[in-house]
């Protein structure tokens, strides 16, 4: 089983990236689950979404205390919400921002992980210049899928077309396939850059 | 076909295949997809021939679904919490009059506090009103047992109340296979009322009743229940068939078979319940898990013959009778009456508490070393130093104010935003 727990505000698609990240992996054959936390979803307001994904029917319900990996969709958590609760030592972390570790102020935190499992990926900018929008979700998708290689790009191309049919999708597409050359090729770089 | 889809549209386009004729509701948290679902299926033609009513409370949801249904149309609705409370009046008129009006409780909590999330609170307060109550384990099961529960509620003349857990399930998105309309048609037939008002034909229904025969009236619900005892395995046995997928029917066993610990629960835990179960089988516990998926009729024989071989039986319930302890816990002893197992009562999960492996490996570990107490109520995870604080505030009486704000305040927690 792999988890996945999504950190964003209100808005920004938490619940959408979940959803589509599951229809991502059950394209691929596997079983998947996703679900959001309820309660404060107002807009601007931090909300958590959750992922699950195993080669076994998923039977437990209850939320992911312990994701093999994390999605930060909007840096300004860091400091707000603990985010980082429960990532395993080996897990993956990837956050919406143009900025490096240290910058963002996480440098130290960082340390206890695998660099390697750790990067940022400024899917507002790519979004922007895709969409013409500051929606980050499908960039971060294709940067998850890059960074961790549980998912295709190709599978995450047609859960975004699958959601969003014509050329609001294949804009969408663009900026996921973008993301994930960019993680791919980073990954020779120093995770702290 | 399968797909990788939410809980509640799923349901909607489960019950559009069910060919409803009437589908009158009002939306409420966390019930709200599934109508709303529904209402694009009207909208789009896709479900037709049916009239959507968007009425102006439950209570009216309720009452259009009952004289809908008394004219011959097949009627759905769907609500929770409250709203289930407000249209209780005519939730129990549905019973008594034996119209076979199928709805969807997407289970949340009973104010006050007041709390959104999921819990049994709703159609626990109902679970004497004479409707069947049947509960899903998980979005497939939920799916199926609306195609069983048109089917049920009609061969036998009751209303069916489909529930399932809110936010858990009902905002899930997993993989479900939905049922082909030609599945369906084959296998529930048109709605054949066994009353109906028709101009052709006049009749009144809802007379007014007098001791004279009350009881007799009443006891043909009670009997009509016993008989849905019977139907519940067939039908379910049917679908299966026909499906070519198990669901529905009266209890889910898990492992019971030389079970000397069962966990029996209600919904969409079950399969946490079991995940926990195989971690303890691996280090040689023996321990088994009953979903209950029908509550009312209660299967009283089969939860006896399912759980009196075990040596104690852990009641896992979302809903609690204040001032006495657990509502399944005390029908569960019911049907272990006279038999030497212990039953042990835990209320859990209350207002939307993630009930979690490691709670339950607690909770469990408690059981079998005997450190829960048989007829006392225990209350997993309950923070108990903080309600020891509120107490103790009470305690020293005067205007103390009120608990929510003061509990709020001790957490460190602003009230959480209800909708």
């Amino acid at each position: 089983m792999f988890q996945v727990r999504i950190h964003g505000r209100g808005g920004q698609g938490v619940v959408t990236a979940a959803e589509l990240l599951s229809v991502a992996a059950f394209a691929e054959g596997r079983h998947a689950q996703a679900f959001p936390t309820f309660g404060s979803e107002r807009t601007g307001a931090p909300v958590v979404g959750f992922c699950r994904m195993d080669d076994r029917p998923i039977r437990i319900r209850e939320p992911i205390a312990e994701p093999d990996a994390l999605i930060v969709q909007d840096p300004t958590l860091l400091h707000q919400v603990d985010v980082f609760a429960g990532l395993r030592p080996d897990g993956y972390l990837l956050i919406n921002s143009e900025r490096g570790f240290e910058e963002l102020g996480i440098g130290e935190l960082c340390e206890r992980f695998r660099p390697e499992r750790l990067r940022t990926v400024p899917a507002t900018e790519i979004a922007r210049e895709c969409l013409g929008r500051p929606l980050p979700n499908a960039a971060l998708l294709g940067g998850f899928a890059a960074l961790t290689g549980r998912v295709s790009l190709e599978s995450v191309a047609e859960a975004i077309r699958e959601r969003f049919p014509g050329p609001l999708g294949e804009r969408n597409v663009e900026a996921a396939t973008r993301a994930h050359a960019r993680v791919a090729g980073a990954e020779r770089e120093p995770a702290r850059a | 076909m399968r797909s990788q889809l939410e809980g509640s549209q799923a349901v909607a386009r489960t019950v559009a295949r069910c060919r409803p004729e009437v589908v009158s509701a009002y939306p409420i948290s966390p019930q709200t997809h599934i109508v709303e679902g529904l209402s694009d299926l009207v909208r789009t033609g896709e479900l037709a021939p049916c009239e959507y009513l968007l009425v102006e409370s439950e209570f009216a949801a309720m009452s259009a679904a009952i004289g809908a249904s008394a004219t011959g149309a097949r009627a759905y609705t769907a609500t929770a919490s409250q709203g289930l409370l407000y249209m209780a009046e005519a939730v129990y008129n549905a019973a008594g009059l034996g119209l076979p009006i199928v709805m969807t409780v997407a289970n949340r909590a009973i104010g006050a506090p007041i709390n959104i999330w999921n819990d049994h609170s709703d159609t626990m307060s109902q679970r004497d009103c004479g409707w069947i109550q049947l509960y899903a384990d998980s979005n497939q099961e939920a799916v199926d047992l609306h195609v069983q529960a048109f089917r049920l509620a009609e061969e036998v003349s009751l209303p069916v109340m489909v529930c399932m857990d809110g936010f858990v399930l009902t905002h899930a998105v997993e993989e479900i296979d939905v049922p082909e309309q030609e599945q369906v048609d084959a296998f529930l037939p048109p709605f054949e009322p066994r009353q109906v008002l028709d101009p052709d034909d006049p009749v009144t229904i809802g007379a007014m009743v007098g001791p004279e025969a009350f009881t007799e009236v009443k006891y043909l619900m009670h009997a009509k229940q016993m008989q849905a005892l019977d139907l519940i395995p067939e039908i379910a046995a049917e679908f299966s068939q026909a499906f070519g997928r198990s669901a529905g029917g009266l209890l889910r066993q898990y492992r019971t078979s030389d079970a000397e610990t069962i966990v029996v629960v209600l919904g969409s835990v079950l399969g946490t319940v079991e995940e926990v179960v195989d971690e303890l089988r691996e280090q040689g516990v023996r321990i088994g898990a009953v979903g209950i998926r029908c509550f009312r009729p209660y299967p009283l024989d089969e939860l006896r013959e399912a759980l009196g071989q075990a040596r104690r039986v852990v009641v896992l319930e979302k809903a609690f009778a204040v001032g006495v302890g657990g509502i399944v816990g005390q029908n569960v002893r019911l049907a272990l009456s006279g038999l030497p197992v212990e039953v042990l009562d835990v209320v859990a999960g209350l207002g939307g508490r993630a009930i979690t492996k490691r709670s339950l490996h607690g909770l469990l570990a408690d059981a079998l070393e005997g450190r829960l107490e048989e007829g006392r109520l225990t209350f997993l995870d309950l923070d108990r130093e903080l309600v020891g604080r509120e107490l103790a505030r009470m305690g020293r009486g005067g205007r103390t104010g009120p608990h929510a704000e003061n509990i709020l305040r001790d957490v460190g927690a602003v009230a959480a935003g209800s909708h």
